[in-house]
């Protein structure tokens, strides 16, 4: 499974679009994380529990998204996107979504037929 | 002791850590600006781009998503400084380097992560900023970056 941010894959051509997919997950850290986090908050620095959740969450949204894409049958997501609320104090929510298609590998540049030169240099306008 | 003696070591107290807050943070801060400048020097060569497409004659091979994320803490003076300045209005410069700091860790970490799997562009940066509570007055920001990371050819 390709999953990227730009709306095409440098040479890959989409033959069919299967539509949204999206993942999201809500989290919470325990409450030794939270007191640490108030500790840090006194004298700043990076507070690593919430980036580690951050990551997680990160993952585990992709991961649905991606499962949601394999059903549809589709082999990549294109134009990934990431979304965060927080709910309540101490819970936020990580959203991913993107579009999921079906891409095959553009015909390679080395082709003989003139045809096939005009299709990859076209794939680059055109995605 | 007199009510007027407590409320004086109630003021000492506060401005006290107000006070060595703003010393330590500063230092950390400091400190953490120096291992971002070490850091984005060693990720030079990995060329960001928050455009969609790659130029027109690049051909890019294995695109693969990546993503860095930071965390950072207010610290007492910073918050005490923004309450100060909200009364006047104008920049909050304690504010603006803690955003800073957070956006240059994750472009940091999602850098490093392009890296690693043999990237040297990472293409269509995005990033997404929230704020994190921790309690009555604390809190920090946090920042995901990300990209699609490609080979070059």
């Amino acid at each position: 499974m390709i999953v990227v941010t730009t709306e095409y894959i440098p040479g890959k051509r989409i033959v069919e679009v299967k539509g949204l997919v999206q993942g999201s997950t809500v989290r919470a850290k325990h409450i030794g994380r939270d007191i640490a986090a108030s500790l840090k908050n006194v004298f700043g620095g990076e507070l690593k529990g919430y980036t580690e959740l951050l990551v997680e969450s990160r993952r585990e949204a992709v991961e649905r998204m991606l499962a949601q894409a394999r059903e549809l049958g589709a082999n990549a997501v294109l134009n990934v996107r990431f979304a965060t609320s927080s709910v309540t104090q101490g819970a936020a929510e990580l959203y991913a979504y993107g579009t999921a298609v079906v891409v095959v590998d553009e015909v390679p540049l080395s082709g003989s037929a003139p045809a096939a030169t005009t299709t990859s240099d076209e794939s680059f306008n055109r995605g | 002791m007199d009510d007027e003696t407590f409320t004086y070591i109630e003021y000492g107290v506060a401005i006290g850590l107000v006070v060595a807050a703003g010393l330590v943070g500063r230092a950390i801060e400091s400190a953490h600006f120096r291992r971002l400048r070490r850091s984005e020097a060693a990720l030079s060569t990995i060329v960001l781009s928050n455009l969609n497409r790659l130029p027109y004659n690049w051909r890019a091979a294995s695109p693969v998503l990546v993503a860095g994320a930071a965390v950072i803490a207010t610290d007492y003076f910073k918050v005490f400084a923004a309450g100060i300045r909200s009364l006047v209005g104008g920049r909050v410069r304690s504010y603006e380097t803690l955003l800073e700091r957070a956006r240059r860790q994750a472009i940091v970490r999602m850098t490093d992560e392009a890296r690693r799997l043999g990237a040297n562009v990472v293409w269509n940066v995005r990033f997404e900023t929230s704020t994190i509570s921790t309690g009555r007055r604390g809190g920090g920001v946090s920042v995901l970056a990300y990209g699609t990371a490609m080979r070059v050819i």
